[in-house]
């Protein structure tokens, strides 16, 4: 049997260092002129991805993002990690604010179906919306088992035993391939895009599709009411002695009096 | 260089160069966040310190992050090779380096910058395919070998000596080089040595000759790494030839030609400082400002004080001004100019000066915390100090700049003089000159005219520049009738020549990128106007002041007095004053 065709979902999200700032509208998050990278638990996709195809077990590794143009940027990261071409499903700004882990996950199962791919590979979850739904999605939609957040995957005849973290201990669960997999913070440390790579990179192919190629609705299921920041901290009294601290414990009724 | 004359050739430099195609640009903004993001995270600049050395870590991930080779071409015959990066994408690289560790941007400067950049330059095509591949991928370090014992500035003075094997097909190598960047480190040497050579008139002289040296030659030994002030990250050692046998295919750039190899080198390599330091000022900056706008004294947050306010917006003006230079040079070396060599030594003493203060003024805005190790700025201090010294000192450079200006403005006035011989003839010259001058004399200044390159609301900057460089031609002139060429000898007032020339050059930088960022509207175009008004006003006022001392009669007594004190205290090899006490 040739190398496993590995597609990996490769979300555009606001940078980990990013300090949030919800719109004044609060309608949603700041996002203009604001830092973004490629989703650190889909950059462990990808660095999986990639370490299957180093083992020769997997043969291709394709990329794909849903979203506004500046996606291309995360799909050119992974390509200079290592995956061999990506897919860019541009979905215009209006349509992208409603657009949910299901349609994601719809547009990525046509894709897995179209390119005869035998594994999927997500992030557990995007740290933007948090949703932990994309891979379950499509493993329902598609009618494949599916192992979610992995720390450790191994390849044996036509299956993966797949190791996932749980409450006081750890499960291992074996599927039949094709699959999906979505992936945990332990399961690798991704590498570095080296500039090199990063140069050459821009030399893989980016195919460039819309949804309507996929024939998925994009209409948004929810409705936004409110993005709020979380409650401020009360600010503190300071105190200048031990004794001014016990009485004002007493006050509040902290310590008995 | 018409600067030297009164005149500003405004082509290459207004409006302000924009050399990246899209293609360029958008690659070097891909490569900046990895870069960074390096340097952030596997880097540690307080420990590369404390080892004085690179963390072995670190340099394995330099080399795969792709930092030996940044411009070096993608491809050389069959080779995948280096990032083939431009000037203007290879400073902007710099700059991150040089935000994050100077000592790590010494050993990457001191590779690719000087290192290798003789094979990159002059190397022929076997040269180049033979070492590379190799040096680009950080698998072969190189150095650069030109100092020597007795010869620093006077880089002609060179004792190390090549001498043809009888069979000739060697050269045989002997002499010691020190203070080399990477000699402990390095396999590949570009070496300057004097070479026997047969002059027209069948006399043989020596010459400077440029050599590719392996260390695998045999021969080749280096002394143990020097204990530094700063840079201590990056490797400084002696290193010895004896009687190294090197192949006639190994020189570089022609036997006779290593002179020219080596300013080449120099100069190439000048551009990459300014930027690499504008980002070290860019970290200062911020450690000030964060410090500035949080402690709390007497009530208030320190940043509310005049005291504070002046040395950050002073740090300010020095870093926009240093990158303004920077990327104007960078970009003027991509666009193929060849004549950049004044532009470069001016950046070179500016950035390096700047920086200096910027990193001095950071520490004090901080206070105690600043002169503590663990905040940074003390790292820094120690690291920048050297940039005012090597590759030519900031004395040296400026009366370069003065000299090579000085000469260029001497062959025009050459020609005014040959108009002289016939006034008849030359009519048109000699009123031309003569009105200029006349108009000079009585204040009023025509000058030229920078008004039609600069954006509308720079026109005050832009008039004081242009009478900055009208003045400054002015001075040029009278100071070569009355010195000629004995203009030479008098350091006193060329300081004060190249003082005013990187100021003018500064002002320009900076009215060039000002009226860019009012033209574009971008969102810091007040802010870059306040900076460029600050400036250009304050430099006027500085240039005057340099160029009334270089042909005052009241400021070249003090000169030569200045020159008697300093003669009586070598004298006395010591301070000469009898002590307030008497003893």
């Amino acid at each position: 049997m040739s190398g496993l065709r590995v597609l990996v979902g490769c979300k555009r999200v606001i940078d980990y260092a990013v300090k949030i700032r919800v719109k004044p509208d609060k309608t949603g998050v700041l996002t203009d002129g604001v830092k973004h990278s490629l989703n650190p638990f889909d950059e462990i996709a990808i660095e999986e991805a990639i370490r299957l195809k180093e083992k020769n077990i997997a043969s291709e590794i394709i990329a794909v993002s849903c979203g506004p143009p500046q996606c291309q940027e995360v799909l050119r990261t992974a390509m200079a990690m290592g995956a061999d071409k990506a897919i860019h499903v541009e979905v215009d700004p209006a349509t992208y604010n409603g657009m949910q882990p299901m349609h994601v996950a719809k547009i990525l199962a046509k894709i897995a179906q179209e390119n005869k791919i035998d594994l999927v590979l997500v992030g557990k979850q995007a740290i933007d919306d948090d949703a932990n739904q994309t891979g379950q999605y499509m493993a329902s939609l598609l009618d494949w088992p599916q192992a979610t957040c992995a720390s450790k995957i191994e390849k044996t005849d036509g299956e993966l035993k797949v190791v996932k973290e749980i409450d006081g201990g750890l499960e291992t669960v074996r599927v039949k391939l094709p699959a999906v997999v979505s992936v945990d913070l332990r399961l690798n440390e991704p590498r570095y895009a080296t500039l090199p790579n990063i140069m050459k990179a821009k030399k893989k192919p980016l195919e460039k599709k819309k949804p309507e190629d996929y024939g998925v609705d994009m209409k948004a299921t929810h409705q936004v009411l409110s993005v709020e920041e979380p409650a401020v901290r009360q600010a503190g009294v300071k105190v200048e002695t031990v004794e001014e601290l016990v009485k004002k414990l007493k006050e509040q009724g902290l310590i008995p009096s | 260089m018409n600067l030297f004359r009164g005149k500003i050739s405004t082509e290459e430099i207004l409006p302000f160069p924009e050399v990246l195609t899209p293609t360029q640009a958008e690659e070097l903004q891909m490569l900046l966040d990895p870069c960074a993001k390096f340097f952030e995270e596997k880097n540690d600049a307080l420990k590369n310190d404390a080892l004085e050395k690179i963390d072995d870590a670190t340099m394995e991930g330099l080399k795969e992050l792709g930092a030996f080779g940044l411009q070096v071409p993608q491809h050389l015959g069959k080779y995948p090779c280096g990032l083939g990066l431009n000037n203007t994408q290879y400073a902007r690289l710099g700059e991150i380096i040089g935000a994050h560790d100077l000592g790590l941007s010494i050993t990457l400067g001191a590779h690719q910058s000087i290192g290798f950049k003789g094979i990159l330059l002059f190397g022929n095509k076997q040269q180049k395919e033979k070492y590379l591949p190799l040096l680009a991928a950080g698998k072969t370090i190189a150095a650069f070998c030109l100092t020597e014992p007795t010869s620093g500035s006077d880089a002609s003075s060179i004792r190390t000596q090549a001498i043809p094997s009888p069979d000739g097909k060697h050269y045989i190598l002997n002499g010691s080089k020190i203070w080399i960047s990477n000699g402990g480190l390095a396999e590949i040497f570009t070496v300057f040595a004097q070479t026997p050579v047969i002059s027209d008139d069948g006399e043989t002289k020596n010459k400077v000759t440029a050599f590719i040296v392996e260390r695998s030659f045999g021969g080749v030994s280096n002394g143990p790494s020097e204990k530094k002030m700063g840079i201590k990250a990056s490797n400084t050692t002696e290193v010895f030839f004896e009687d190294v046998k090197v192949p006639v295919e190994n020189v570089l750039g022609g036997v006779g030609g290593g002179f020219k190899v080596a300013m080449n080198i120099l100069n190439n390599g000048r551009f990459g400082m300014a930027a690499a330091l504008s980002g070290t000022m860019k970290s200062c900056i911020a450690k000030a400002v964060e410090h500035a706008g949080s402690r709390s004294q007497f009530g208030r947050t320190i940043s509310s004080f005049g005291a504070i306010q002046e040395k950050i917006a002073r740090m300010t003006m020095l870093q926009y001004v240093t990158e303004s230079m920077a990327y104007m040079l960078s970009a003027n070396m991509d666009q193929g100019s060849t004549e950049f060599q004044i532009e470069a030594a001016i950046s070179k003493v500016f950035a390096s000066e700047a920086a200096w203060y910027c990193a001095d003024e950071a520490i004090q805005v901080l206070g105690g915390m600043g002169f503590m190790r663990e905040c940074g700025l003390e790292r820094v201090l120690r690291d920048i100090r050297i940039f005012r010294i090597f590759e030519g000192t900031n004395d040296i450079l400026r009366l370069f700049v003065a000299l090579t200006g000085i000469q260029y403005a001497g062959r025009s006035l050459k020609q005014l003089q040959q108009a002289l011989k016939n006034p008849a003839a030359n009519m048109g010259t000699l009123l031309g000159v003569g009105a200029k001058r006349a108009r000079r004399m009585v204040g009023i200044s025509s000058g030229p005219s920078l008004i039609e390159h600069v954006h509308p609301d720079l026109k005050e900057s832009a008039d004081k520049t242009a009478r900055a460089v009208e003045e400054f031609g002015g001075t040029i002139e009278d100071l070569l009738m009355k010195f000629n060429k004995n203009i030479v000898e008098e350091q006193f007032v060329l300081k004060r020549v190249a003082d005013s020339a990187i100021d003018i050059y500064a002002m320009v930088s900076v009215l060039s990128r000002t009226s860019r960022s009012l033209n574009k509207n971008l969102a810091s175009k007040e802010h870059e106007k306040l900076i460029c008004d600050v400036w250009c006003d304050e430099a006027s006022e500085r240039i005057k002041q340099n160029l009334s001392q270089a042909s005052s009669t009241k400021a070249h007594k003090n000169f030569e007095k200045l020159s008697k004190i300093s003669k009586q205290v070598v004298t006395h090899g010591g301070t000469y004053a009898v002590h307030p006490i008497g003893f």
